[in-house]
């Protein structure tokens, strides 16, 4: 009976095991890179169920009230802070005050209870990030979190990725708006942001901060 | 400066006689050897095997293997290894596909007044330790008490704290502590308890509580001993007995040499002669930190100074301010009485014969009114009298020494108050026994039997932290407070009168002696804030008592509290009579533990595992003896001998001790302990046995029998290793004065610029660095506490310190030179050194530790997959790897006292000093907000801030002025293997040392 194989067969067998474990080790990789990098994963723009439907489109696009008014850690510490309850109090002890949505709010007041939210923007617990200085240096509420005043209910407009820190870390002057635009939802820069960006680098003292312990420790 | 050939030490041709026999060669060779040849153990000196053995391998034999107990039976490490390597692989690949868990955020609802969520906030209080305040500021993060600093505006801490205060955080977390009312065994409430009591005190109403005894550690607090005379007023015949097994010496020496009960406070910046008498002074136990503020104020050549104290010191068992001394005598317990004796008829114009002495009067007489004598606050009262009255001589009093009236409520013999009590149990004439704190069954020497004794008492009361055995002999333990959990005042040690707050409420339920006291009075449910508010609203006088209150709280202490000095007189001649010829035997000297003193720290790890000073033990006592005194018996480092005197024996390893006089032997006391927790239950053997009343300080006619067997001791003396270098540089101050760049002469430093990378980065904005001043450093490790604390440090415990993986983010290193019986200590803190041309950095695979633009080098711990060639390619042996879970994710308490600015590390991954990068980015984002520059001084590291003698200095390297810089250009200044032309960030600032000519190097 002759060969069925010839010599060069075996050259062909070893090639194309290698072969297979390099395309399916690419392939796999790729899975990797496309599923963590996927909106599945980070849950960007993935809106939370929250214990009370609070409307930041109601609040901050209908009424115009300021970040800042609950928001109140933002220009002095690390965290913006999410608002106690006595906050939301304030005003829902004179409207809405028989509204059922709002019973979580009153029994909250009531029992001494915290609300418990779902975070919504989670940094990894590695991450020291900190929101004053990011305001301090003209960095918009709306740059990260987009807008705001549109969203009845509360998702991560960016992916918050090392690369997308990384992104305005290394050219803060495309990113960059005055400070009196801090909390301006849909700011339109006044002069082209080329010219606006290097100036308020210059004016505010930006640095371009990428080593690993700004951000890690 | 000799030649390093010439020198004893490493770089010597001898290290290659391993040969016992060899030992006295050595001596020989040492004996004649002039300048320092730096060595750090008799194992190093004489190069035997073991030590070899630690210099090669940076880890012990097998210490990459899993530990005893991990592998299932049959299984062997290697197949174990792929089982969950592969698992965790595959689950590494499947963590890609799923999400972060979410997350709540649970807001107030009602936001208290100042709290920013995010910012700590700082409270001033206390630490008292024996009555005595340690002024603090707590770091508090949303409540949760994380860090203690000293109280920088108060004139006994200046900032600074000591170790016992450092690690006074994790106390307050314990999970071991008692943490409900007990009723033997049972768990009861505090009302029960309060109704037993009330019902208890209304029966002796009748017979004027002639059956009520009260025992407390010694009382300082004001308030205190205002609610117990309250107490004794309404019970004329009840009777309040004080305890605690420290400062007899102290209390009893004033009063024996005055007549009344003084504290002498001592004023080291004006001394220019010191003399200590076994005396712990520098960093450690009452004004401890102020000691050494003081004494570094007078030692440091920083700035030009040519001008030293000089330090004597005489000791029956090294310590680590002994270690600190110009010259040390080491004598036997049994000969301390008769040296003072002889100093005090020497300086009167007797003769002497020795030379030491000879050479120590002439210092004194010429330093009247300029020098100190201290004796250990534990050494006899009658050493402690002498010494008042040698300082009296020389005309001190008043002067260098200052005395105020006793800062404790009713100074008493408290020895004879404990036999007194023990009298009235023997009698039956206990009813209610109320033990406030302290662990006397366990402290207390058996010949006075208070297990039985207690048992005689009726009712039973005590209130402890700890179900100890004490409260085992008690029906009733109530849980006591922390000192960060109650309403308290205490004194500190110069008199100002701090009033404690509670920093969290208390976690177990804790009462304060306040609260109990309190069940005497028709109110037994007031307040601990009632009472301390109640007290003082009372003694105050004028109309502004709430803002007097609440400025004195804030601030930390009461103002104008100070004690005025008083003036105190000689009673007549003070003559002990000199004690008795040595018996046969050895000598045993009992030392409170430099850190968990008498025992009541034994369950703090952190104390447990920070290496002692000297004897550089983690987690035990041992047997301490001169390596002569080893020889003679034949014994070696952790052999096991049963030491027997009085009666009562002890079973312990061997560890020598160059520097322990020979024939003595030194036993720590606080160890053995079995019931109180899981650090404290097993480490070590209890020594208290052996002591007696008479015998308390040290024991005659003691014998040593070798067992045949060995236990080891978790001594981190040869962890990290710098091989063959001379990593401490001192000199002498007249070789200084001589040549103020010894320290750099020495050591052959690169060429400035010499590097193999074509451009050499450029450092603009801020460049931090550090500088350390071996001359004030005095080796008290509070550095290494503060820096655990804040850090977020693993414990490891004594199986893996065994194993060289202790997680210490600094270690002091503790070098000898000179004779093998009683050499020269130097201590060296040694934390990352921030190489700007880091070896570590070069050798990473995955990038995980990479340099700064502030010169720092970074470490990532997301990054980092655990090769350690870093570690493997650090000359300095500062990086600290997680070879197993050492952090405890488990326990709840402790998950509050972590910092929430440092990430808790897990297994797998290396760590290392980081400056406090946390603070440096607090301090950058502070000064950014404030559009201007971060100030000289602003950022403050964990160590930098606790260290007694301010010998560490911080800051930034481009900014000429600031003191960091100043310090670098001191002549002194050198690089710690400057020849590696690793460029370090943090530089040492050379030992220089007033030795006295007469004598030579010591």
């Amino acid at each position: 009976m002759p060969q069925l194989f010839k010599p060069s067969s075996n050259a062909w067998a070893r090639s194309s095991i290698v072969l297979a474990v390099v395309l399916l080790g690419g392939l796999g990789g790729l899975m990797f890179e496309l599923i963590a990098d996927s909106r599945y994963a980070t849950r960007q723009g993935d809106a939370r169920e929250q214990p009370i439907p609070f409307s930041h489109a109601h609040h901050v696009g209908s009424m115009g009230i300021d970040c800042r008014y609950c928001h109140t850690g933002v220009d002095n510490s690390q965290h913006a802070g999410v608002p106690p309850t006595k906050t939301c109090i304030n005003c829902h002890s004179q409207i809405w005050i028989n509204s059922s949505t709002l019973e979580p709010v009153r029994e909250s007041y009531r029992t001494n209870e915290s609300i418990r939210w779902t975070k919504v923007h989670d940094l990894p617990d590695y991450v020291y990030f900190n929101h004053s200085i990011h305001i301090k240096k003209g960095v918009g509420c709306e740059t990260c979190h987009g807008r705001v005043d549109r969203m009845p209910l509360m998702y991560m407009q960016s992916s918050l990725e090392m690369r997308w820190c990384l992104d305005c870390h290394r050219n803060p002057e495309q990113f960059l708006r005055p400070r009196q635009f801090i909390t301006t939802m849909g700011y339109e820069p006044s002069e082209p942001q080329e010219q606006l960006g290097v100036r308020l680098v210059k004016e505010y003292n930006v640095q371009k901060l990428e080593t690993c312990w700004t951000c890690h420790r | 400066m000799m030649p390093k050939d010439d020198g004893p030490g490493m770089n010597s041709p001898m290290s290659e006689q391993s040969n016992p026999l060899n030992v006295d060669l050595i001596q020989k060779r040492l004996e004649k050897a002039k300048g320092p040849g730096y060595w750090r153990s008799l194992d190093e000196l004489f190069s035997t095997d073991g030590f070899r053995e630690f210099l090669h391998r940076e880890f012990p034999r097998q210490a990459s293997e899993w530990p005893e107990g991990e592998g299932e039976p049959g299984d062997d490490g290697r197949r174990n290894f792929l089982k969950i390597m592969g698992a965790s692989l595959a689950l590494a690949g499947l963590s890609a596909c799923t999400k972060q868990p979410p997350e709540e955020i649970l807001p107030y609802v009602e936001a208290p007044e100042k709290l920013i969520p995010g910012k700590p906030l700082y409270y001033a209080t206390a630490f008292p330790v024996s009555g005595i305040a340690n002024p603090v500021l707590v770091e508090t993060h949303d409540y949760r008490p994380t860090k203690v600093e000293g109280n920088p505006q108060h004139p006994v801490s200046m900032g600074a704290a000591d170790v016992p205060t450092q690690g006074s955080i994790l106390g307050l977390y314990d999970p071991d502590r008692v943490q409900t009312v007990n009723y033997i065994g049972d768990i009861r409430s505090y009302t029960t308890f309060l109704e037993t009591m009330v019902n208890a005190l209304e029966k002796q109403k009748a017979k004027n509580g002639a059956g009520i005894r009260i025992l407390t550690e010694t009382v300082t607090s004001p308030t205190l001993f205002a609610q117990i005379q309250d107490a004794l007023k309404q019970y004329p015949s009840a009777k309040w007995y004080q305890w605690e097994p420290l400062g007899h010496g102290r209390r009893m020496g004033a009063y024996l040499a005055f007549g009344q009960f003084v504290n002498p406070v001592y004023h080291f910046d004006q001394a220019d002669v010191i003399l200590s008498i076994d005396a712990e002074f520098l960093a450690s136990g009452q004004n401890g930190v102020k000691h050494a503020r003081d004494f570094a104020s007078k030692r440091s050549v920083r700035g030009g100074a040519t001008t030293q104290s000089r330090y004597y010191a005489v000791e029956s068992s090294p310590t680590a301010s002994g270690s600190k001394a110009d010259h040390r005598l080491p004598l036997k317990p049994s000969e301390i009485l008769s040296f003072v004796m002889s100093l005090k008829g020497a300086l009167a114009g007797g003769s002497t014969q020795s030379k030491f002495m000879q050479a120590l009067v002439q210092d004194l007489q010429a330093a009247k009114g300029r020098s100190i004598v201290i004796a250990g606050a534990d050494q006899s009262p009658e050493v402690n009298a002498v010494v008042h009255a040698i300082n009296d001589a020389l005309g001190n009093n008043g002067k260098t020494i200052t005395f105020t009236q006793s800062l404790e409520s009713k100074p008493v013999d408290q020895w004879a108050d404990l036999k007194s009590l023990v009298a009235d149990l023997n009698s039956n004439q206990v009813d209610l026994l109320l033990v406030l704190g302290g662990n006397p069954v366990y402290t207390a020497p058996p010949e006075l039997n208070l297990r039985g004794a207690f048992q005689l008492a009726k009712t039973r009361v005590r209130l402890g932290q700890y179900t100890d055995d004490t409260s085992e002999v008690c029906q009733w333990v109530v849980p006591e407070a922390h000192a960060f959990e109650q309403w308290s005042d205490a004194p500190a040690a110069d008199g100002t009168v701090t009033i404690m707050q509670p920093l969290i409420a208390p976690l177990y339920g804790g009462k304060s002696a306040h609260d109990i006291l309190n069940a005497f009075t028709e109110t037994p449910e007031l307040s601990g804030y009632e009472t301390l508010r109640g007290y003082y609203a009372s003694k105050h006088a004028g109309a502004d008592f709430d803002k007097w209150w609440r400025k004195s709280v804030h601030d930390g202490w009461i103002e104008g509290s100070t004690q005025a000095a008083v003036a105190v007189k000689l009673q007549g001649v003070v003559s002990p009579s000199a004690p008795v010829g040595t018996a046969s035997g050895y000598e045993v000297s009992f030392h409170a533990d430099p850190y968990i003193l008498d025992g009541r720290y034994g369950n703090n790890a952190w104390l447990q595992e920070l290496p002692r000073p000297v004897t550089r033990l983690t987690w035990d006592n041992a047997v301490v003896m001169s390596e002569k005194t080893a020889k003679e018996l034949k014994v070696e480092d952790e052999d096991r001998v049963e030491v027997a005197v009085n009666g009562y024996s002890i079973w312990g390893s061997v560890w020598r001790v160059p520097g322990q006089p020979d024939g003595a032997i030194a036993l720590s006391l606080g160890y053995g302990q079995t019931r109180i927790g899981r650090a404290a239950n097993g480490a070590g053997f209890d020594a208290n046995p052996m002591r007696t009343v008479a015998n308390s300080v040290y024991a005659q006619g003691a014998t040593v029998k070798p067992l045949g067997n060995k236990f080891r001791l978790a001594a981190v003396q040869h962890h990290f290793l710098m091989e063959g270098r001379e990593p401490v540089k001192s000199a002498s101050l007249e070789e200084y004065k001589k040549d103020p760049e010894f320290a750099q002469k020495e050591s052959e430093i690169a060429p400035k610029g010499l590097t193999i990378f074509p451009q050499e980065w450029q450092y603009k904005g801020y460049a931090w660095g550090m500088a350390i001043d071996l001359t004030t450093c005095v080796g008290c490790n509070a550095c290494v506490v503060a820096c655990q604390s804040e850090n977020n440090i693993a414990v490891v415990g004594k199986e893996q310190v065994l194993n060289t993986r202790e997680m210490h983010w600094i270690r002091i290193d503790r070098y000898y030179s000179g004779p093998s019986d009683n050499p020269q200590a130097y201590f060296q803190p040694v934390a990352c050194q921030q190489c700007e041309s880091a070896p570590c950095e070069l050798v990473c695979p995955v990038a995980a530790t990479e340099h700064d633009a502030e010169g720092l080098n970074n470490m990532v711990y997301n990054r980092c997959i655990g090769t350690r060639y870093c570690s493997n390619n650090c000359p300095y042996k500062v990086r600290r790897f997680n070879f197993l879970l050492f952090t405890d994710w488990e326990t709840e308490s402790y998950k509050l006292q972590r910092n929430p600015d440092v990430t808790v590390r897990s297994r797998g991954v290396m760590e290392k000093c980081s400056y406090c990068v946390q603070r440096i980015n607090y301090a950058k984002i502070t000064a950014e907000k404030q559009d201007r520059k971060v100030l000289d001084g602003e950022i403050v590291p964990a160590c930098a801030a606790t260290c007694p003698s301010q010998a560490i200095m911080f800051g930034d390297l481009n900014d000429p002025k600031s003191k960091v810089s100043q310090w670098k250009q001191e002549k002194t200044n050198y690089s710690l293997l400057g020849e590696l032309n690793t460029r370090p960030r943090t530089t040492y600032l050379a030992e220089v040392r007033n030795t006295n000519p007469q004598l030579g190097e010591a």
